[in-house]
């Protein structure tokens, strides 16, 4: 109150701080408008689905009509959220598993052509994987494992593992040898040191690895579409798209609105719970 | 997880022989007699690693860590890509016996009107959406940039969209662009923009923008966080220093901040590039190929040429240019980052 020689000051910082926040309020809801409003207009009667939605939210209370005509398509919303988590846990597994055992492999132990190892794992990166999916299709055909939810998921690990093998043996390496040999000596062998002793110690990075394998796993379309020919057999992607291209009968808006909704909150879940290990991930990467 | 990867042992001698050979034979004798192996395998391994603890045998060992590993990326990915080259080289339907026909796909390739077109689309899509990505990601990047309350909100704000699917993008953005349902058309009308219900992925210029929009949308937090990165690394006495020195804040930028982020930028600039010129999902779905099949990107007409048309070998050849394209792009990649740090 009596300090008025920083009033201006006072004003400026105001001011600054008004026209910072007024910009990041305008700009946050560019970004989070289209998921409210996919997230109310799903919520609408089964009856509205069809027109626009002016006002975009529920006018006559909350309905779950989207929802169950979105259970209509195909073997039902269930069984396809049951084939996408089946693909993207079993990704996570399988990658997280693979990679620490990589990972563990590249660390701690010198055996002949290992860097070449390491670069063929790691220059896959530079071939993109759409390049190969005319022949994926053919092997995994050959392997028995064509229209199977297994197949897709063997391809997503694979697809994940430069980025997870990379980091997991940084992982490994950032852990002090000190750690092994004091356990050594007390008579553990390799597994019991790798599970018991540095596993632990590897956490943060199998949470990144496996934040980014389900998050690609369950995002993924273009393999799923190829690779997958049975109806039952869609991950949700597929399925929401053979929907909005009316090829499981008339067109729906409300069934793809709720469609989205699936899809999108278990991403946006994730990320909102473990947004500090899928940052170490995002910079990992781009300092590589 | 070993015994479900048989066909690591029929693949096509890679010049891995070696490696494989010395994996079984650590597998092998590490269960069943350990004492022997120390003299079989001691001469390479000891030549390799001089003074490692432990014994020369366990060294080995680590082949088996790596296996499961090695497994996959060999029969699911490089398999694939020897196989594609093979592949490329023939007449390859989908039922029946392919035949060789030599370069006959690639000389098809050059002549290909439509492959043309999806490369001169590609091309175009990907210099405007990485324009349109750069443009807006700079001025976000430099607003989350400063330390205020909040700013952490704004950047998980503006990043949400990444971690959510592009075909989820998509189909949320087709319904939002459709003409009798959607929400866009009715606000365009409101505004007076269009005088009745626009259909905006009717014409190719609408429908090209409006996907440039939700790429934007969806992809310009990523940008956003590297270009983060860069701005953060330069230490803020150098800035300090200028400021003191009396230089303009656009002086600062251009001469301090741009030149520091030119390895930052690289990145950000390579990693658009790349994954515009693989664009699938938006044109799939959204224009499913577009006005007049103008929207063919180049991953697109793989896709038709492979899964529609089954001309596999066809497919094939064209996926080897595709690869070509982006092998070059990675050499330039490197040869960007490189030179940074040359000086």
């Amino acid at each position: 109150m009596t300090d008025l020689a920083n009033a201006p000051l006072r004003r400026r910082r105001l001011l600054g701080n008004i026209g910072f926040h007024g910009f990041g309020v305008v700009a946050s809801f560019f970004f989070l408008a289209p998921f409210i409003w996919a997230g109310l207009a799903s919520l609408r009667p089964g009856a509205e689905a069809s027109t626009p939605p002016l006002p975009p939210w529920p006018t006559t209370g909350i309905s779950f009509d989207n929802y169950a005509t979105l259970d209509l398509f195909g073997a039902g919303i269930w069984q396809h959220t049951i084939n996408s988590l089946l693909v993207s846990l079993g990704t996570v597994v399988l990658t997280v598993l693979v990679s620490v055992l990589a990972g563990y492999g590249f660390s701690r132990f010198r055996f002949p052509l290992k860097n070449v190892f390491f670069v063929l794992i790691i220059a896959t990166l530079m071939i993109p994987f759409q390049s190969i999916l005319t022949p994926l299709f053919i092997i995994l055909a050959r392997l028995g494992l064509n229209n199977s939810l297994v197949g897709l998921m063997l391809v997503y690990v694979t697809l994940q593992l430069p980025f997870s093998v990379f980091m997991m043996r940084n992982a490994f390496d950032a852990v002090p040898r000190e750690i092994e040999e004091a356990a050594r000596i007390d008579g553990a062998t390799d597994w019991t040191l790798l599970v018991r002793v540095l596993l632990p110690l590897v956490m943060p990075g199998v949470a990144t690895v496996g934040i980014f394998a389900f998050l690609n796993a369950w995002n993924e379309f273009l393999a799923a579409l190829i690779l997958l020919s049975d109806n039952d057999k869609y991950t949700l992607p597929v399925l929401i798209t053979a929907v909005r291209a009316g090829r499981l009968g008339a067109i729906n808006w409300g069934a793809v609105q709720a469609g989205v909704m699936v899809m999108t909150i278990p991403c946006l879940v994730v990320f909102l719970l473990l947004q500090r290990y899928y940052m170490r991930g995002l910079m990992a990467g781009a300092v590589k | 997880m070993n015994s479900a990867i048989p066909p690591s042992a029929s693949l096509p001698s890679m010049g891995r022989d070696r490696g494989w050979g010395g994996a079984a034979k650590a597998l092998d004798s590490d269960v069943s007699e350990p004492s022997m192996t120390i003299t079989a395998a001691s001469p390479l391994a000891a030549a390799t690693a001089p003074r490692i603890r432990g014994s020369a045998r366990r060294q080995w060992l680590g082949l088996l860590y790596i296996a499961p590993a090695m497994a996959l990326v060999i029969v699911f990915f490089i398999a694939p890509v020897v196989f594609t080259v093979w592949m490329s080289f023939h007449n390859w339907p989908l039922l029946g016996s392919p035949s060789w026909i030599g370069l006959g796909n690639y000389t098809r390739m050059l002549t290909d009107n439509r492959f043309m077109a999806a490369l001169g689309f590609t091309a175009y899509y990907t210099v405007i959406v990485t324009l349109a990505i750069f443009a807006l990601a700079f001025p976000l990047a430099l607003f989350v940039e400063r330390e205020r309350r909040g700013v952490g909100a704004y950047r998980t704000i503006f990043f949400m969209p990444v971690v959510v699917g592009l075909a989820t993008a998509s189909l949320l953005w087709v319904w939002l662009a459709n003409v009798d349902s959607g929400l866009f058309s009715p606000i365009l009308r409101m505004f007076g923009v269009t005088g009745r219900s626009a259909n905006l992925l009717a014409t190719f210029d609408n429908a090209f923008w409006t996907i440039i929009v939700m790429v934007v949308w969806k992809i310009v937090g990523f940008t956003m966080i590297i270009l983060l990165t860069g701005l953060q690394s330069i230490p803020t006495d150098l800035i300090e220093a200028a400021r003191i020195d009396g230089a303009t804040a656009w002086q600062r930028f251009r001469m301090i901040t741009l030149p520091l982020m030119r390895r930052t930028l690289a990145l950000a600039l390579i990693l658009s590039v790349t994954g515009s010129v693989l664009a699938f999902d938006q044109f799939y779905i959204m224009t499913s190929g577009g006005p007049q099949n103008r929207m063919i990107s180049v991953v697109y007409y793989i896709f038709n040429q492979s899964f529609v048309s089954f001309q596999l070998g066809y497919g094939s050849a064209l996926s080897i240019a595709l690869l070509g394209i982006l092998v070059a792009l990675s050499v330039i990649q490197l040869w960007l980052l490189r030179g940074d740090e040359d000086k």
